[in-house]
């Protein structure tokens, strides 16, 4: 049997930009299957990732839905038209250019047209323009997530563009968050980059924190860490953490459930005891490294897909080349996250952790 | 027992720059007095009267030893025990 299947604007870039294209088979799903074996990328269109059609598909035979007939095992004869019509309402469905861009995303199961739709709808807190804020934010932008908020107060310094790819020559004295929002824009158009020209402080975490689905922790100081710990928590979001010193790197996931920064170490150092990259140093690369981990672990959150770093924290070392994993255990005494906590809400950080929110880089 | 211990980039200076080194001991505790025997000054980044800095994690294996039996935890041949400071780096 050949019929006629009519082929929707957003897809039609899929089907050699025809209008109508012939597609053989005795029911709707071997006219399907002929239709995504001619034209490859409109099976992502017409199947999601149980190889279902997706809810916002709908496909007409004869102006009739499928659904009210046999469904996909509905039987067609020549002469027969078969119509594939997307749900076109609050910009549901990906644009041609869309599944252009996201192509790589899309044509993997895990991810597919359903998957990219949610990366779309997602909300990101990047805290920090930094070593490790830069990948996170780039890579998270480059895969369409749909809003990102970056949270920085400092200027580009010279001393940033060894490590700091959202920032360039011509940004030194620049905000950092212009400038990463000029950087992010210029890869992705498309991405919604929200400035917070502030400090993160106790006064405005519980503000701009709640605004967003998943946050990360790209801060270079004890202070504002616990600070994001503990506001991620009482928000109820998931914190995806990395820190860098010299050659190495750690990364974790912190959920609601799974313990939280505190668990891992209950309180900061004296200051001055552990140093920062400033005093220390660190290698510019391993910021790419940890930062992509913490990009992956945001995306596979806003997937649901595989195993999140929750529960483990993931050390690396550049030196000898090696990835670690151990266990990260929720604390039942932590007085955040455990069975009897006393951090009900946002403390004095700059008291907590005997050091105050920086003032200034490079101070 | 001979245990290895490996010891993050920050702690390195304190081991003449070896990135582990293997130290004896039956336990965590008598791992650690002979690690300050044998490199003068290491325990003292890591402790205070015989209490692990809360800043610091000391993993053996891949579990915490908070969640063991801390510094009486047993050390079996073979065993790595991992000592971690908090790092805050990443924006600078």
């Amino acid at each position: 049997m050949s019929i006629m299947v009519y082929i929707p604007t957003p897809f039609r870039r899929f089907a050699g930009n025809q209008v109508y294209v012939r597609a053989e088979g005795g029911t709707v799903a071997e006219v399907l299957e002929s239709l995504a074996s001619q034209y490859p990328p409109l099976r992502n269109m017409v199947y999601d990732e149980m190889e279902e059609i997706p809810a916002h598909i709908s496909i007409y035979l004869n102006k009739q839905e499928v659904h009210s007939l046999q469904g996909k095992q509905t039987p067609v004869k020549d002469g027969d038209e078969l119509a594939v019509i997307p749900a076109i309402a609050g910009g549901q469905v990906l644009t041609p250019e869309q599944v252009e861009r996201y192509s790589r995303h899309i044509i993997m199961p895990q991810v597919g047209p359903v998957g990219q739709r949610k990366l779309m709808a997602a909300k990101v807190l990047v805290v920090g323009a930094g070593g490790l804020g830069g990948p996170v934010a780039l890579y998270v932008a480059l895969a369409g997530v749909g809003t990102i908020g970056v949270v920085d107060f400092d200027v580009v310094d010279l001393s940033n563009l060894q490590r700091q790819l959202l920032h360039r020559n011509s940004d030194v004295g620049r905000l950092k968050t212009e400038s990463a929002k000029d950087t992010l824009n210029a890869y992705n158009p498309e991405v919604n980059v929200v400035v917070h020209n502030t400090p993160l402080t106790s006064d405005n975490a519980m503000e701009i924190i709640p605004q967003y689905d998943i946050i990360v922790n790209g801060a270079d100081n004890f202070t504002t860490r616990y600070l994001v710990n503990d506001a991620s928590y009482l928000a109820g979001k998931p914190l995806v953490d990395g820190s860098i010193l010299l050659f190495d790197g750690q990364a974790m996931v912190y959920t609601p459930e799974t313990g939280c920064y505190r668990c891992l170490f209950p309180s900061p150092p004296p200051p001055g005891l552990v140093p920062s990259c400033a005093e220390a140093g660190v290698l510019g690369a391993l910021t790419g490294v940890i930062g992509s981990v913490q990009a992956i672990e945001v995306l596979k959150l806003i997937l649901d897909i595989g195993d999140s770093l929750a529960g483990r924290l993931l050390l690396f070392d550049a030196l000898t080349m090696e990835f670690r994993v151990v266990n990260l255990r929720r604390d039942p005494k932590c007085p955040l996250c455990g069975d009897d906590p006393t951090i009900d809400k946002l403390i004095d950080y700059e008291g907590f952790c005997g050091a105050p929110f920086p003032a200034h880089d490079g101070a | 027992m001979t245990v290895k211990v490996q010891i993050t980039a920050n702690l390195r200076d304190l081991v003449n720059g070896q990135r582990s080194v293997q130290i004896e001991g039956s336990t965590v505790r008598e791992l650690l007095d002979n690690l300050e025997s044998s490199y003068p000054g290491f325990k003292e980044k890591l402790e205070s009267n015989g209490h692990i800095h809360r800043f610091v994690n000391i993993y053996l294996n891949d579990e915490d030893i908070r969640f063991l039996r801390q510094m009486d935890t047993p050390l079996s041949e073979g065993d790595v025990l991992s000592i971690l400071p908090a790092l805050a780096g990443g924006r600078r």
